[in-house]
């Protein structure tokens, strides 16, 4: 089974039946996946704070949502997570591309997955950290866990969790 | 007209309808007029109001409104081409357009200079957009809830607040009562 299903498969097995993603290419095989369900409903966003927001409404609507971004949004997301997301104490479950990390061809981007864990813990979100294959056992019981406690809860998945980029 | 004295107006028509209301002014003043359990008021996060009723719109079937300002639309213009291509009509998003940043201060928004957000919302794709003065709202409001279409209210009207106090509500009995609304 793909990494792709495996995570698509899991969030359906929890109901989450409404997903919101902005696209990273370590991204792109599971946000293929979401489009391709029946049981999910795929609104992409134009900016992930954007993206909560939906998130939000479709809890109050009795949705199970999460949210697909890269780590780079973290840096706009913040005020959401707080006001919002945390404030109203909503569950959401957020996958996040760690860009940035081991296997990362592109400098730039180690200059937000410097601040990213950082980040997160200073916002109290309970944050995991996906860098090899076999981890992805464990997304089952983090969503389990979000619903739980009603909270936004943080999946890093790096490069070497997806593969890496091959010859780059 | 300023814009409380839009939603004092509107009140009774949006009252049996989920509303999702802007933060700052716009939340304190329809918590002053109408309070209602099917009012959700945002106290914080500029930009997602129409975001959140179209999330809500997308999810279950009642009618949502959702209350938003010239700047906050401008704030999170990228919601224009979600809705326009995410239809629910079941939802419509009513812009109270004074041209300026009203609980901040009045200070001018481009919309109150040279951006028109109804040729926006048009350019994104949003297929009906009405653009009212202020006194045409309640009417303008009414004719879409009947369409049954997903319709933009851009309601012009002019600059001013009224003194209000600020909304002392938990954020979470805020949500809890209203999404037993939602539920009902």
């Amino acid at each position: 089974m793909s990494i792709h299903k495996r995570i698509v498969d899991d969030f359906v097995a929890n109901d989450v039946s409404f997903i919101t993603t902005v696209p990273c290419k370590q991204l792109a095989g599971v946000i293929d996946e979401v489009e391709a369900r029946d049981e999910i409903f795929h609104i992409p966003a134009n900016k992930e704070d954007e993206g909560m927001g939906l998130c939000a409404g479709a809890f109050m609507g009795g949705k199970r949502a999460a949210i697909i971004m890269q780590n780079t949004a973290i840096g706009v997301t913040i005020n959401t997570l707080a006001t919002l997301t945390q404030f109203y104490r909503m569950p959401l479950p957020i996958l996040i591309s760690y860009r940035g990390e081991l296997r990362e061809p592109v400098s730039c981007q180690v200059e937000m997955a410097v601040h990213t864990k950082a980040l997160l813990a200073q916002l109290n979100i309970p944050t995991y950290h996906f860098h090899w294959q076999k981890d992805v056992e464990e997304f089952d019981n983090i969503l389990k866990y979000t619903f739980m406690c009603n909270k936004p809860v943080a999946i890093l998945t790096d490069a070497n969790f997806w593969g890496g980029y091959g010859d780059q | 007209m300023i814009r409380s004295e839009i939603l004092r107006e509107i009140a009774p028509i949006l009252r049996p309808h989920l509303v999702i209301c802007n933060i700052g002014l716009p939340s304190q003043e329809m918590h002053l007029i109408d309070d209602q359990p099917t009012n959700f008021y945002m106290l914080g996060t500029m930009g997602l109001s129409s975001s959140i009723g179209l999330g809500l719109a997308l999810a279950q079937p009642k009618q949502v409104i959702s209350i938003d300002g010239d700047g906050s639309v401008l704030t999170n213009l990228g919601t224009l081409p979600t809705i326009a291509n995410n239809v629910a009509d079941n939802f419509i998003l009513l812009i109270i357009d004074n041209g300026s940043y009203g609980s901040t201060g009045d200070q001018p928004t481009y919309a109150g200079k040279k951006t028109r957000l109804e040729a926006v919302a048009a350019a994104c794709g949003c297929e009906a957009v009405v653009t009212c003065k202020a006194e045409e709202t309640g009417t303008a409001l009414k004719a879409a809830l009947a369409s049954g279409k997903m319709t933009v209210i851009v309601a012009k009207c002019d600059s001013g607040n009224i003194k209000v106090p600020v909304i002392t509500k938990d954020p979470v009995t805020i949500r809890d009562r209203f999404m037993a609304e939602v539920a009902r």
